[in-house]
């Protein structure tokens, strides 16, 4: 009797995360999705058919037929989309690589750092979660545009003669999204880092290595799932951006997440911006569970 | 003193004037922050030697071991490899390679990676390679181990995986950093031997560090018994056990008795050395020890005799009663509390089967040794 008891609760507790899921994922999914399959209308909500049960079942199967993609086809047609997805892929390419060039000797010289100072270090990089980003983000026009903090230390010394233009630049989201994100890619990394045991690197340095050799023979493959936990983190969000290319990266920068603010605010397009928004879905996690997929088969090998 | 040396082997360049030392630690210190791990320590090692430091946690051994694998610098002092001062050659340099205590198998690697890691660094042509892993994995009996990842394997196959790797680069030295902490106590008994045969086998000088006395008295040419950084004796196995040079080295290793005493008389080498509460012992090899001085004259268990009877003809008998019998199998243990006051511990090896205990608990009993069953202690 107990056993059974056991087992209900088990699976209670199993089912906890797939509750989460449906009602917070799958279901607000399914909207955006149908809303894709709608025309736009000037309405309130601004999109046609509304799914209703009001007026019976052969009412709603009308209004279910009405659904097609219209609104897919639209967004293969302006190359404006395509693009858009091509450069939203590309800024969060970029910015993932430099946020782990910058997040990887962080993250390791914490892990390598005393263990007595190692929570203090840890709570600094978390610090600047402290303040809202919107503010940090703002915090960095001042700095990065002409007449600017940064520019004014680099005329004042003597390094430039001519102000430098970063702000409305792509360096600028570069440096707003590396920045913002940089957290995501230390925590992880650090994690994997701290638990690698120091004497494989002695072990590695004791049969002929030099420190570098050994760090990419032996510290770098075993911290990768830890780097591939920092990419994602920052990839995915990063790819969906919205305020940063929009506060820093001026009007000239097209990003999906822009477009799709556009689309919804601006054009009031409810339904192109949910077809927007599902591909920008599929493109970014159907690549991501085919790579989990392979890396959970490699590991059980 | 009679020549305990040559009871093992008669491998011993340490008794040859004209040998000339492997590695030597030449006044070596080294501290870490004000906390001294090694105090002005030296030592000789020579070829082929199997050696083993032997102390407690915290007496420097395993800092001695890492100094020579170069992951520490003596703060002063210098160490010599074969003639040639070892200060500022990084690890990667040195032609010594070190088991570590956890092993540090790659655990991304397989069992064959693991064992060519090093060779692959030498820049050996893959043939040779593959040639010597081969050799490896025959002589730790790992053959069909080779693919494994180390997570994989047992505690004693992830064992001979690392002392495979650690002999494949053929270095001068193999340092073993408590080589068989991690096993259970058959296959430890196992290992050991194993572990002799291969340095017959291959003929390097093996360095092995361990807090395990018995681990050392089975493998090890010479024993180094260390002591807050300083060395108290290097000996063999048998000069350690039976002639310790000090009250520390007698206690550490093995089972011992000491009573504290003074020298009363003295007649060439042998002394009366007496306690002042009724005990009186004759003793050989009193060594330098003058009239009057105080010592402490060591006793092994198994070298006193215990008899229900007052023995005849022996210089010394003490009496006492049983306090306490340990029946072990091998042998019994009886605790024997003197009418002078001490309790001592002396043991009989159980040769014969089913014999009945003639001594039982609280019975009147005498204990008995030769004058040069014990040594005479002076520090």
């Amino acid at each position: 009797m107990q056993r059974l008891g056991n087992a209900i609760t088990s699976r209670l507790v199993i089912i906890v995360p797939y509750l989460w899921l449906l009602f917070f994922f799958l279901v607000p999914f399914a909207i955006v999705f149908k809303i894709s399959l709608s025309q736009t209308a000037i309405a309130m909500p601004p999109y046609v058919p509304v799914l209703t049960l009001q007026d019976g079942w052969s009412a709603l199967m009308e209004q279910l037929s009405e659904l097609n993609f219209d609104n897919y086809v639209w967004l293969t047609e302006d190359p404006l989309y395509f693009n858009a997805y091509i450069s939203s892929v590309w800024i969060a390419g970029v910015s993932t690589f430099l946020t782990l060039m910058i997040g990887y000797p962080i993250a390791y010289g914490m892990a390598r750092a005393p263990a007595s100072i190692r929570p203090t270090l840890l709570m600094l990089v978390i610090l600047p979660f402290w303040t809202s980003f919107l503010i940090r983000v703002y915090a960095w026009i001042g700095i990065l545009k002409p007449e600017g903090l940064l520019n004014q230390v680099l005329l004042a010394t003597g390094i430039i003669d001519t102000p430098l233009i970063i702000l409305n630049t792509h360096t600028a989201i570069f440096i707003g999204i590396v920045y913002s994100y940089l957290p995501f890619m230390v925590l992880p990394l650090y994690a994997t880092l701290e638990k690698l045991d120091y004497s494989l690197i002695e072990a590695a340095q004791d049969l002929g290595c030099p420190q570098t050799t050994a760090f990419w023979k032996i510290t770098f493959p075993l911290s990768l799932p830890g780097v591939v936990a920092g990419c994602l983190l920052v990839f995915i969000p990063a790819v969906g951006e919205f305020v940063i290319p929009d506060l820093l990266g001026g009007s000239q920068t097209l990003m999906i997440g822009k477009t799709l603010w556009n689309e919804f605010f601006n054009n009031r397009d409810w339904p192109v911006a949910s077809a927007v928004a599902v591909i920008l879905l599929l493109l970014l996690v159907v690549p991501i569970m085919l790579f989990q997929n392979a890396q959970a088969r490699a590991q059980e090998r | 003193m009679k020549s305990l040396g040559n009871i093992r082997r008669s491998f011993a360049p340490w008794n040859d004037p004209s040998a000339k030392p492997y590695i030597s630690f030449e006044n070596v210190t080294k501290r870490f922050g004000d906390f001294t791990a090694v105090n002005n320590l030296s030592l000789v090692i020579f070829e082929r030697e199997f050696f083993a430091l032997l102390g407690a946690s915290g007496c420097g051994k395993s800092t001695l071991l890492r100094m020579l694998a170069g992951f520490e610098e003596p703060t002063s002092g210098r160490i010599l490899l074969d003639g040639q001062d070892l200060r500022g050659i990084p690890p990667y340099k040195r032609p010594v390679n070190m088991m570590f205590q956890s092993y540090a198998l790659f655990p991304h690697m397989t069992v064959e990676s693991n064992i060519a890691f090093g060779l692959k660094q030498e820049g050996m042509p893959k043939a040779d390679i593959d040639k010597r892993v081969a050799e490896m994995l025959k002589l730790v009996k790992l053959e069909p181990f080779a693919k494994r990842k180390p997570h994989q394997l047992s505690g004693g196959q992830r064992q001979r995986v690392a002392l495979a790797r650690s002999v494949a680069k053929r270095p001068k030295v193999l340092l073993l950093d408590e080589p068989l902490g991690a096993l259970d106590k058959k296959l430890r008994e196992e290992t050991q031997f194993e572990l002799m045969d291969l340095q017959q086998s291959l003929g390097l000088t093996f360095v092995v560090v361990t807090h395990d006395q018995e681990e050392a008295m089975t493998m090890a040419d010479r024993i180094a018994i260390l002591d807050k950084g300083q060395v108290m004796q290097v000996a063999t196995p048998a000069e350690v056990y039976e002639a310790p040079a000090s009250r520390f080295v007698a206690g550490f290793v093995g089972n011992v008795n000491l009573f504290e005493g003074k020298v009363a008389t003295r007649e060439g080498a042998t002394a009366r050395i007496e306690d002042g509460k009724g005990t009186s012992i004759l003793a050989d090899n009193a060594g330098e020890a003058a009239v009057g001085s105080a010592v402490t004259f060591a006793i092994r268990p198994e070298k006193i005799k215990v008899s229900s009877r007052e023995p005849a003809g022996t210089p010394n008998a003490l009496a006492g009663e049983i306090y306490d019998i340990a029946y072990l199998g091998d042998m019994t243990v009886y605790h024997v509390k003197l009418d002078a006051g001490p309790v001592v511990r002396a043991s009989t090896v159980n040769s014969a089967r089913a014999t009945d205990d003639p001594l039982s608990w609280n019975d009147r009993a005498w204990i008995s040794f030769l004058p040069d069953a014990g040594v005479v202690l002076t520090r």
